[in-house]
């Protein structure tokens, strides 16, 4: 088990673009690197990626909302 | 009918300029704002304050209906827009003036046609306004193209015309250039769109960006001198100085001429800027676009001039005439206006939200700072990473260069990271110091210096 942590203060998008599948669904391997999510920082997107392998579990905030930096933004198992 | 409660349907450093000008005019300010924004300098500054919605600003400060509620609400009898969000948007102008409001501005039908490339630029060449030269419709034929291109002049740009973006752009630097491009751009623009007919469009090699401030009451119009903007990164300004030092006595009145006899032609009320490419080798200049609301860089502006500009807008909007004449319109002295983001030139310029711990810049006379930032404050990340503009007025272009080297390293902004970095090694360059810049300059310069910041 490890959690994905956002690295800045945003908005969070777990999607690419509006109306496209999730980054990650549960049961897909994650590879580090992995691009997991977005975040929208002062009008810039910051790709949020793995700092470890494993298995996705789920998203722990909704789509477009705002997030505090350190604050865990998906799990792993 | 003079404006009694204004509302500020904006934020951030324009918000507090806005409430600024307005107070001293004895207006009552009513500032909106987003749950994000609660804290902020403006919020502290206005008689009263209203909040709007969530901090998405699709949710607040671009959502037409709650604000116009918000007017309402707060019995606003004015809006100002300042720039950005709503400011250009003429379905919320149309909205204002249906709640019976006045909006600090030009009317939705003037913004509609200059937010409109093709209707501006049709407008230019009706005021005998000059644009950047190009072929009039599509063309498909490749004698016709180097016919057009004789008379645009080299060197050219191909620009499929379907499609959009820079996508099969091919830049021809004589005939024989343009007689082997223009079949590839052909060819790629058919097999992308089924549509090969292409533009052509003359380039402006090394082009400066030199913007023109205009003020009209509907009647009259007059012009405060230019703006030179050529330090750009990503389409985004980060400098700009008034007077340009490219422009001599006769070139600068016959562009500020072009900007007033436009402004004249529309009928143009409230404030505006005619923005313009100037080719520094011929003396050219051609008509790009006109923002039709109050601009980032209007300090430096104002500096030179010594008229508020802002003030000057809400007088017109609450339906005086212009206060001055182009007579009593000088310029004195050089102003340059730096912005100040919230983004760590070392790291790719990563945007740095966050708490203020300590706040400190020089207060004086000669130097202006204007900013929405109080130690303690934290900066919220989702709105845009301008935090300040640090402005000088000096005797000579020199002599502001220097005093803004000094006020960059006099100002101190602890607990986030700015460009300040960035604008102190801008001051210590030859180009900058000698006036040598055009608007690409500055991405080479940050590519050929990668290691500026570490």
């Amino acid at each position: 088990m490890s959690d994905i942590q956002s690295p800045l203060p945003g908005t969070f998008y777990f999607t690419p673009s509006p109306g496209e599948p999730a980054f990650k669904s549960a049961g897909e391997s994650v590879s580090e690197g992995d691009v997991i999510g977005l975040i929208e920082v002062m009008k810039t997107f910051i790709e949020v990626k793995a700092t470890a392998a494993g298995t996705f579990d789920s998203y722990v905030i909704d789509n477009e909302q705002p997030v505090q930096a350190g604050q865990v933004i998906a799990k792993l198992k | 009918m003079a404006i009694q409660r204004l509302l500020i349907a904006n934020r951030g450093e324009i918000a507090v300029r806005i409430i600024k000008a307005a107070q001293a005019l004895g207006i009552t300010t009513i500032q909106i704002y987003s749950e994000a924004d609660e804290t902020m300098l403006a919020v502290a500054m206005a008689d009263e304050s209203i909040c709007i919605g969530p901090a998405p600003a699709a949710q607040s400060y671009l959502n037409v209906e709650a604000i116009i509620a918000a007017a309402q609400a707060s019995h606003a009898d004015a809006v100002h827009p300042g720039y950005g969000f709503l400011a250009e948007n003429a379905n919320f102008v149309r909205a204002v003036t249906a709640a019976g409001l006045i909006f600090v501005g030009p009317d939705a039908e003037l913004i509609d046609m200059m937010g409109n490339k093709i209707a501006a630029r049709q407008t230019a060449i009706k005021a005998g306004v000059p644009v950047v030269p190009g072929s009039d419709g599509a063309i498909s034929d490749l004698d016709e193209a180097a016919r057009i291109a004789e008379q645009i002049g080299y060197p050219v740009m191909i620009k499929a015309a379907a499609g959009g973006g820079g996508r099969g752009i091919r830049i021809a630097d004589d005939e024989a250039s343009l007689r082997r491009l223009a079949p590839q751009a052909q060819a790629e623009a058919q097999a992308a769109f089924g549509d090969g007919s292409y533009y052509l469009e003359y380039v402006v090699v090394d082009a400066r960006h030199i913007e023109v401030q205009i003020m009209g009451d509907g009647k009259d119009a007059v012009h405060f001198f230019e703006r030179e903007c050529s330090l750009q990164r990503r389409r985004q300004k980060i400098w700009e100085e008034a007077p340009s030092a490219a422009l001599d006595q006769g070139t600068r009145h016959e562009l500020c001429q072009s900007a007033v006899t436009l402004a004249k032609t529309v009928g143009y009320k409230g404030a505006g800027t005619v923005e313009y490419l100037y080719e520094e080798n011929t003396g050219r200049f051609f008509f790009i676009e006109m923002n039709t609301r109050i601009q980032v860089e209007h300090p430096v502006t104002e500096q030179i001039t010594g008229h508020d500009l802002v003030a000057e807008m809400i007088h017109i909007a609450g339906g005086a005439a212009l206060s001055v004449a182009q007579a009593d319109i000088h310029m004195s002295g050089h102003s340059i206006e730096v912005r100040v983001n919230a983004e760590n030139p070392a790291m790719q310029f990563l945007p740095s939200p966050g708490t203020i711990d300590q706040l400190s810049f020089d207060h004086s006379n000669d130097v202006r700072f204007d900013h929405f930032l109080y130690e303690g404050y934290t900066i919220p990340p989702f709105y845009d990473s301008l935090v300040g503009k640090l402005i000088i007025h000096a005797d000579d272009r020199q002599a502001a260069i220097t005093q803004l080297h000094a006020a960059l390293a006099g100002t101190v902004i602890k607990g986030i990271e700015t460009t300040i970095p960035l604008l102190m090694a801008l001051t210590e360059d030859a180009d900058v110091k000698s006036g040598q810049v055009h608007t690409n300059w500055l991405e080479h310069w940050l590519e050929n210096n990668p290691q500026i910041f570490n």
